[in-house]
């Protein structure tokens, strides 16, 4: 959350910047987020790190309309939960797409960005989102606007 | 799942007590602990005195009122001290856990009359400082970093429900009218007047498909209740309320972890402990109060408490058999949608609205006739703690 200080940011960088989960090496059931135990196999397994698909499908989304606190910039933006290629589900936005093109079952793909900004001085914290996999939307975009996104100032 | 209480005592209401609620700019948290408190003492005919433990739910006073150690200031207001008293925090599940808490303390043998209460005064604080309160209710790592709100994960819920259930958004919105009509009957709800589902489906997107008459509001208010052993019970009333099962089940924290996003597994799996410890069945209950703080919630309440099978539920909000004289009278007091939400409250709330119900004491048009057994359900954040209480005569 917005409030909190450096630190609650700077532990979780290697999560939020490299989708890095858990991975039983007993039961071999990947976690996200990571986990010090595994809920199946308790202390008889071992938890290791392990990077995660950056592909997927949303398996549920909403349109954010009333934002909550350091995110009103964003609004309306789009929260969903992805459903990773190993089966392994996390929540995050959706950007890139516009809020009526997000459906069920979308193929998605992780990408890194700012995730919001404490004000003029404060921390910006970055982590991964997710955007539409199918470029698609890209080329109908140049056709209709006669101008090329790669070129466009983001 | 073994529940596994060895119950010593089985245990009583004997007296009640809800503030009205709504935006309660005239009242801060004492004095709505009061406003609740002296009608459960005077129902229960006791002294303040009287009472040995003192346990009160409340989810954030810090955040929403700048006020926490709430569980001492309460008795020190209503002028109780040096007597025990406790706070107890589960999101919004905070009162269900209070009673929770106040049923172990009786049950176990170790007091004979506890004050069980629930509190929350939400409007004094700025909205977005209300709205990041709530939002403590979730994962705060994994949830609330990307921005996810509290409507948003019901929405989330919901969005995925309609697309494997095939629930109209009509459907939907018949919850919301329902409660409503409920409430318009009810003096101490938050609304108190109807709507439809004309305007329900037509008020403002809050998160998609969720709209803001999907939402129950955010208010003050507080209840109180008096419990005692059974065998004690008729000292204090003549109708006494015995509480036949009260059970609590935990799941994940982070909604986007869970298996099936569509149920609330802590409310199935607290269900059926509570139908095994009161020996009844779905079929057995008269009148149900169930935690709609959105719309949907209602929807999969039903489903995860064994009333209906899954995917169903809309049925019976198309067929109108959720009304009071339907077959399956929800959320009597208008839930809180309508009845309010003062998230620390509210689970104490729904057992007295439970408890009125079978007193035969609720208002005219909104009495369901001769009920016998009650169940409430209680729902934390979006369902990591679920209480579920059956009382009967
Ligand atoms: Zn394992």
């Amino acid at each position: 959350m917005s409030m909190l200080g450096i630190p609650s940011h700077w532990r979780r960088r290697k999560e939020r910047y490299r989708l890095i989960g858990s991975k039983c090496e007993a039961c071999g059931k990947v976690f996200f987020p990571r986990r010090e135990i595994c809920p199946n196999c308790r202390r008889r397994g071992r938890v290791i790190d392990v990077e995660l698909p950056g592909r997927g499908k949303v398996y549920s989304y909403t349109v954010i309309r009333v934002p909550s606190e350091g995110f009103e910039y964003y609004a309306p933006y789009i929260i969903a939960i992805v459903e990773l290629e190993n089966g392994v589900r996390v929540m995050s936005q959706i950007v890139d797409c516009n809020p009526e093109d997000v459906y069920i079952g979308m193929p998605v793909e992780v990408c890194f960005r700012r995730i919001f900004s404490q004000g003029d001085k404060g921390i910006i914290s970055y982590g991964f989102k997710f955007k539409p996999l199918d470029d698609s939307w890209i080329r109908c975009y140049e056709e209709e606007a006669k101008i090329s996104v790669s070129e466009m100032k983001v | 799942m073994e529940f596994p209480l060895y119950k010593k005592r089985d245990v009583a209401i004997v007296g009640v007590g809800t503030s009205k609620f709504g935006e309660r700019w005239d009242k801060s948290l004492r004095e709505l602990a009061w406003e609740a408190a002296v009608p459960a003492v005077e129902d229960a005919g006791i002294q303040g005195r009287d009472i040995q433990l003192v346990i009160f739910g409340n989810m954030s006073g810090g955040l929403f009122a700048g006020q926490e150690h709430v569980g001492a200031l309460i008795a020190d207001f209503l002028g109780l001290n040096p007597t025990p008293a406790i706070r107890v925090e589960a999101a919004c599940a905070s009162g269900g856990v209070a009673l929770f808490q106040g049923y172990l303390a009786v049950a176990s043998g170790l007091y004979d009359i506890v004050a069980v209460g629930g509190i929350e005064k939400m409007t004094d604080a700025p909205p977005d400082r209300a709205t990041l309160a709530l939002a403590g209710a979730m994962d705060s790592e994994w949830e609330a970093y990307f921005g996810a709100t509290f409507p948003g994960l019901y929405a989330l819920i919901a969005q995925r429900y309609m697309h494997e259930y095939k629930l109209s958004r009509e459907t939907l919105a018949e919850v919301a009218v329902k409660n409503h009509y409920h409430g318009s009957m009810n003096p101490l709800a938050h609304f108190q007047f109807k709507t439809t589902v004309e305007r329900v489906i037509s008020s403002p997107l809050v998160a998609d498909p969720l709209r803001r008459d999907d939402c129950c509001p955010i208010s003050d208010g507080a209840a109180c209740m008096i419990l005692v052993p059974a065998e004690k019970a008729r000292r204090y009333t003549d109708t006494p309320i015995y509480i036949k099962a009260c059970t609590v089940a935990s799941d994940k924290l982070a909604l986007f972890e869970r298996e099936d996003i569509t149920t609330l597994r802590a409310t199935i799996e607290a269900s059926r402990e509570a139908y095994r410890i009161a020996k009844l069945s779905p079929a057995d209950i008269d009148v149900i109060e169930v935690h709609d703080c959105f719309t949907i919630a209602e929807i999969i309440a039903l489903e995860d408490l064994g009333f209906v099978r899954k995917g169903d539920a809309g049925r019976l909000y198309e067929e109108g058999e959720t009304y009071v004289g339907g077959r399956l009278p929800v959320n009597t007091d208008g839930g809180l949608k309508a009845g309010g939400h003062a998230v620390g409250a509210t689970g104490v709330k729904q057992v007295i609205e439970l408890v009125k119900q079978l007193r035969g004491e609720a208002e005219k048009g909104r009495q369901v006739s001769n009920a016998e057994y009650g169940l409430a359900q209680n729902v934390g954040g979006s369902g990591a703690t679920v209480v579920v209480t059956i009382v009967g005569r």
